[in-house]
């Protein structure tokens, strides 16, 4: 696989302009830490894949078409209690529901591009990947070519995938144990690192927090449900303590020529 | 059989949830305050993503020494915060991780 891969990526960079290579470049690079954090998630998740009840070829199918680590564990618990497929589609929908959210903070800077293109960037759009897309697009610097990072970043960020998840249904079959060493706490920590800078402001800890505990205690509702209500409180919590915060500080003194003007009067 | 219609179908709902927004780009306008209220979107996800995974493992609030996610978590966080650098972030979570597993097994 790997050496189908590297090629790949130099034929895909020798057919671009410097430009656009210089942004597809740098938006695999900004994708590594990511990358780190998902290849001993990808790696569990092929070598679980077996055990849970899924054949080698399903769990790299569902790598390469559905591409979104957290439901495919998910669904890999799901079908190892032994639930239809129907449900486990069902959860699958809800749990990705955040995306459409990831989306909608992106429309804009992907209304000048061509279906096609949207398309692609659709396919590619995981939590890391629009961790690092937002980032670029909100650093202040030219987005005309951003697009070209976007898609640098979901290639580094989709091959390793798919390269762990081969990799892990090869060391599942070796190590059969691997399962119970606890590498799934790597995606965790990825997410954590990816929030840390959030923390800024008063109304983004308070979000951050209320969505934690609700999520908690809320995880006993069916098909993940939890998560999505816990993710609407706490950005309805959020909002709301901005909207306080902002009528809560000290009304503008009035300007000197609004002072003037009173006084002529 | 079964498996590949369970697969199709988890490609297909997560393709049109991702899908749907750009496929409609430039054709809606949101308002101000929804603009405001999606900047909260990705921490406040993933936070919930991760709150039940660090602090509950074992299905039960569990702030113990015996919970190494929580700790591993815990060393994270303030290298985190002081380091402000992703990779540093996870690579030392990682092996907190793996020290505070292997001490307490």
């Amino acid at each position: 696989m790997l050496s189908i891969m590297v090629p790949l990526y130099f034929t895909l960079i020798a057919f671009m302009p410097t430009s656009r290579s210089k942004e597809f470049i740098t938006g695999a690079k900004a994708t590594i830490p990511m990358i780190i954090g998902a290849i001993p998630f990808g790696i569990i998740f092929g070598t679980l894949a077996e055990s849970s009840g899924l054949s080698m070829w399903g769990a790299m199918a569902m790598s390469l078409f559905v591409y979104a680590g957290s439901s495919q564990f998910i669904a890999l618990g799901l079908l190892a209690t032994g639930v239809s497929p129907i449900i486990i589609i069902g959860t699958t929908f809800v749990v990705n529901l955040r995306h459409l959210l990831y989306a909608t903070a992106l429309v804009d800077k992907v209304k000048h591009l061509s279906q096609g293109w949207r398309f692609l960037l659709a396919f590619g759009l995981t939590d890391e990947s629009f961790a690092v897309v937002n980032t670029r697009y909100s650093d202040g610097t030219d987005n005309s070519r951003a697009h070209w990072f976007f898609l640098g970043s979901i290639i580094a960020m989709y091959s390793n995938w798919q390269l762990c998840t081969w990799l892990g249904i090869g060391l599942g079959e070796l190590f059969p144990d691997m399962t119970h060493w606890g590498l799934d706490f790597a995606m965790s920590v990825t997410f954590l690192g990816i929030v840390i800078p959030y923390l800024r402001t008063k109304p983004m800890w308070l979000a951050v927090i209320s969505a934690a505990i609700f999520a908690m205690a809320l995880r006993e509702l069916p098909h993940q449900l939890g998560l999505v209500i816990a993710a609407v409180f706490g950005i309805c919590i959020g909002y709301a303590s901005q909207q306080i915060g902002l009528r809560l500080k000290p009304p503008t003194p009035p300007s000197p020529s609004n002072k003037g003007a009173a006084h002529n009067e | 059989m079964n498996e590949a219609i369970m697969i199709a179908g988890m490609a297909l709902v997560t393709f049109s949830v991702r899908y749907v927004m750009f496929a409609m780009a430039g054709r809606i306008v949101f308002p101000v305050w929804f603009k405001h209220a999606l900047a909260y979107v990705p921490p406040v996800v993933l936070s919930a993503i991760i709150a039940p995974l660090i602090l509950m493992p074992k299905g039960y609030l569990d702030i113990s020494l015996a919970n190494p996610y929580f700790w591993a978590a815990l060393v994270a966080a303030i290298v985190g915060f002081w380091r402000q650098h992703l990779l540093t972030t996870i690579i030392v979570g990682m092996i907190a991780f793996i020290l505070l597993k292997w001490i307490t097994s």
